[in-house]
Order: C-alpha cells, then sequence, then structure tokens
C-alpha cells in the first residue's frame, strides 16, 4: 500500500474516532440539560431508582461484605508481622473508604445496571419505540434517558456507602469476634485516623463521578448500538468493558488528585 | 409491581444509603468529636517544632484539651509562632509551660501543656511563656556521637 493510501487510512479514522467523541459529548450535553425537565414526572425517575439501585442492593452488599472479610484477614497477616495488629480498623476503613468502596462498587455496578440499562435502551431501539415516541411529539431523551441517567448518578453514592459501611461491619466481626483484635482499639484507631471530608467525602465524589461515566456510557452504548439482537449483546459487552476502563483510569486521575499531599 | 410499592422501595433504598453514609462519618470517622465546642486561642513560641502540623492535638496529662489552629514564623526573633485553641471548658495558669512532644516513639508531633502553680488564668490572646521545642533526632544522635567522641578523647589522654 502506497504511503498516501495510508496516511489517507489514518487520517479518515482519526476524524471518524473525533467525530464520535463529538456525537459521544453532544449526548451527554442532551441528557444533562433534559435530566431538569424529566423531575416534572418523578416518579419515572423513582421507578429507574428503584431498577437500578434496589435491585444491585443485595449485590453490592454481598460483595462488601466478602471483601471486607477478605481484608481483615489479609490485613491481619501483615499487621501482625510488626506488631501492629490493633491498626487494622484503620487499615480496612481507609482502604475501603478511599479505594475499594468506589471502585468496586462502580465496577458491580457497570456489570450488573449498566449491563441492563443497555439492554434495554437498545432493545427500545430495535423495537423502534423511540421513533415512535418522537412520532407522538413525546422526546424520549426526557421520557426514558434522562431518568435513567439521574437515577442512576443518584443511587451510585448510596451504594457505594453501603458497600463501606458493610464491609466495615464484616471486617469488625472476623476482626474482634473471630481473630480477638482489640475492639476498642479496633474503633479509636479508625475514628482517630479517617477524616470525615478528606477521605468519607472524596469517596462519596468519586462514586458520584464513576456514577456520572459508568450511566453516561452505558446509555450511549445502548443508544448507538445496531438495532440487530447480535448488536444489542454486542453492546453489553462493549458497555462493561468501556465502563470498567472508564472508572479505573478516572480513579487514578481523582486519587492523584485528592490523595497526593499528605 | 403497584406505584405505592415501588415508592416504598426505593425510600427505603435511599434511607439505607443515608445510614450507610452516616456510619461512615460518625462511627468510622471524626465526625462526632472535638470539633464544635468553642475555644479560646493562646500563642506559644518554639525555638523548633520539628514535624509539627495544624490540627494536630493539644494535650494536657494525656487528654486532648484542644487543636493547633495556625503556625506562622516570627522573622525578627526567628522563632515559630503556634497558635493553640483550647477548649473553653480547660483553663491553665499564667505560668503553664508547652512542650512539643511525639506520640509514641516515632510517631506524630503533638503540644503538651504542664499546668503552672499560678493563681490567674492564661486568657483569649496571651502567650504561654515557657516552652520547649521539640526533640529532633539528628541533634540526638549529633549530640551522641559528640559525647562519645570526648569521652574516648578524655579516656586516651587519661591513659597516657
Amino acid at each position: 500500500m502506497n504511503p498516501a493510501d495510508l496516511a489517507a487510512a489514518v487520517g479518515r479514522a482519526v476524524i471518524g474516532q473525533l467525530a464520535g467523541l463529538g456525537h459521544a459529548a453532544i449526548f451527554f450535553a442532551d441528557l444533562v440539560r433534559h435530566m431538569f425537565s424529566s423531575l416534572r414526572r418523578p416518579y419515572l425517575t423513582v421507578a429507574q431508582i428503584h431498577a437500578i439501585g434496589n435491585r444491585s442492593l443485595v449485590i453490592i452488599a454481598a460483595s462488601g461484605a466478602a471483601v471486607g472479610l477478605v481484608l481483615a484477614l489479609q490485613g491481619y497477616l501483615t499487621l501482625s508481622r510488626y506488631g501492629q495488629a490493633e491498626s487494622l480498623g484503620l487499615l480496612v476503613a481507609l482502604a475501603l473508604v478511599r479505594e475499594l468502596g468506589p471502585v468496586i462498587t462502580a465496577l458491580l455496578y457497570a456489570g450488573r445496571a449498566g449491563t441492563s440499562l443497555t439492554a434495554e435502551i437498545g432493545l427500545m431501539k430495535a423495537g423502534e419505540q423511540l421513533v415512535a415516541m418522537e412520532m407522538m411529539a413525546v422526546d424520549p431523551r426526557v421520557r426514558v434517558l434522562a431518568p435513567r441517567f439521574l437515577a442512576g448518578v443518584f443511587a451510585m453514592p448510596l451504594l457505594g456507602a453501603v458497600f463501606s459501611a458493610v464491609g466495615i461491619l464484616a471486617a469488625y466481626i472476623v476482626g474482634v469476634w473471630m481473630i480477638g483484635v482489640d475492639e476498642g482499639q479496633f474503633w479509636s484507631q479508625m475514628q482517630n485516623g479517617v477524616d470525615v471530608v478528606k477521605d468519607v467525602g472524596n469517596g462519596i465524589i468519586k462514586t458520584l463521578v464513576f456514577g456520572i461515566a459508568s450511566t453516561f456510557i452505558a446509555l450511549y452504548v445502548g443508544y448507538e448500538s445496531k438495532a440487530t439482537p447480535e448488536g444489542v449483546a454486542l453492546a453489553t459487552t462493549r458497555t462493561v468493558v468501556i465502563s470498567s476502563l472508564s472508572v479505573l483510569f478516572l480513579d487514578f486521575i481523582l486519587t492523584a488528585l485528592m490523595f497526593s499531599s499528605p | 409491581m403497584g406505584k405505592k410499592q415501588t415508592e416504598i422501595l426505593v425510600g427505603g433504598f435511599v434511607v439505607l444509603g443515608m445510614l450507610a453514609i452516616l456510619f461512615l462519618a460518625l462511627k468510622s470517622a471524626n465526625l462526632a468529636s472535638f470539633s464544635f465546642n468553642s475555644t479560646y486561642r493562646v500563642l506559644a513560641r518554639f525555638d523548633e517544632i520539628g514535624g509539627l502540623k495544624v490540627q494536630a492535638p493539644v494535650k494536657s496529662a494525656g487528654v486532648t484539651v484542644g487543636r493547633i489552629a495556625d503556625i506562622s514564623f516570627d522573622n525578627k526573633t526567628f522563632q515559630a509562632v503556634v497558635s493553640l485553641d483550647i477548649d473553653r471548658h480547660y483553663a491553665f495558669p499564667t505560668d503553664s509551660s508547652a512542650k512539643v512532644l511525639t506520640a509514641g516513639l516515632l510517631g506524630d508531633k503533638y503540644v503538651g501543656i504542664e499546668a503552672g502553680g499560678d493563681d490567674k488564668n492564661i486568657q483569649a490572646g496571651e502567650s504561654i511563656k515557657m516552652t520547649q521545642s521539640a526533640i529532633v533526632l539528628e541533634n540526638l544522635i549529633g549530640q551522641f556521637l559528640y559525647n562519645k567522641a570526648g569521652d574516648a578523647g578524655k579516656d586516651g589522654a587519661a591513659k597516657k
């Protein structure tokens, strides 16, 4: 292939990617813009919070408990080498509240709620429901997309908090009742070391950002999916992959911004 | 599912989330602690504060009675000027002394106040006159080596 063709191909690919990014940005701006008009029918958003939030509660709580248990066990093994087993509460709380809570909740959310959102929107598009709504002068962005976006952004911080809280409680059960770490030290070291604004607050900001990113990606990928069964199937896997990568990448940026200086 | 039931479930979910956030803030962080009592500000000057940081505790007899509000440098006397916010419940005599101590062996620095014997109590805006600076590990090691070298020199001179 001669260099001119190669250059042309690269140029086309770059332009295509830029156009895709621009399309996604316009979609995001639309979502935010119509978020407020969709509040005129609050039941739409409430129904979506039920579908996204309540239905994810079981997996988030169960995973939180499992992660808390494992953190307590592994943390105790390493801390007791240096005679610092009483700091177990501090270790578990900081690890959960700062990092594991927001990130694991976002990954599970992308897998559970993100895929269901993508599949739903994709199937609505395949069944031409969105076009039918437009025909009836009902804006599908206000009726269908914005409530789901709002519900996702609202539910994520709550889910993240539940994950961290359940994890800390599970670590308490394992650490204090089963392993025998001192209960008073467990809580007092934690309370001395965890700052409300800097640790819990930053964790909640992280879940908010991850919620915005994953819900937006799920809705966009569903909206842009091909209107066939395979298209919808491909879209659901793309949602999980792109959401997970975005969450991890955003986590790095947010951590660098929030926790870089002591 | 009925509309009412959905709304109740979502309300329950939101309450659960709020409870989790509240638990994290109160039980595992330090929201319910010292910060809401009213305080009065007292100054103390030190030659060396080591790694003392703002928000470090001010303790007397090991109990936290206040927090460090501000640390600045006085360019005329070349001393560190530390502002202490002490809880209004606690009053200290005017001849109390302030020391920069270390929590544990190599932990964070904090300020310890030892009460004096005066009748009058220190008021807001006044300074604590007697202060003791932080112990800097490098100075300590240098002192130790110097003393060791001095002893070796004296022994050598005595033997000759």
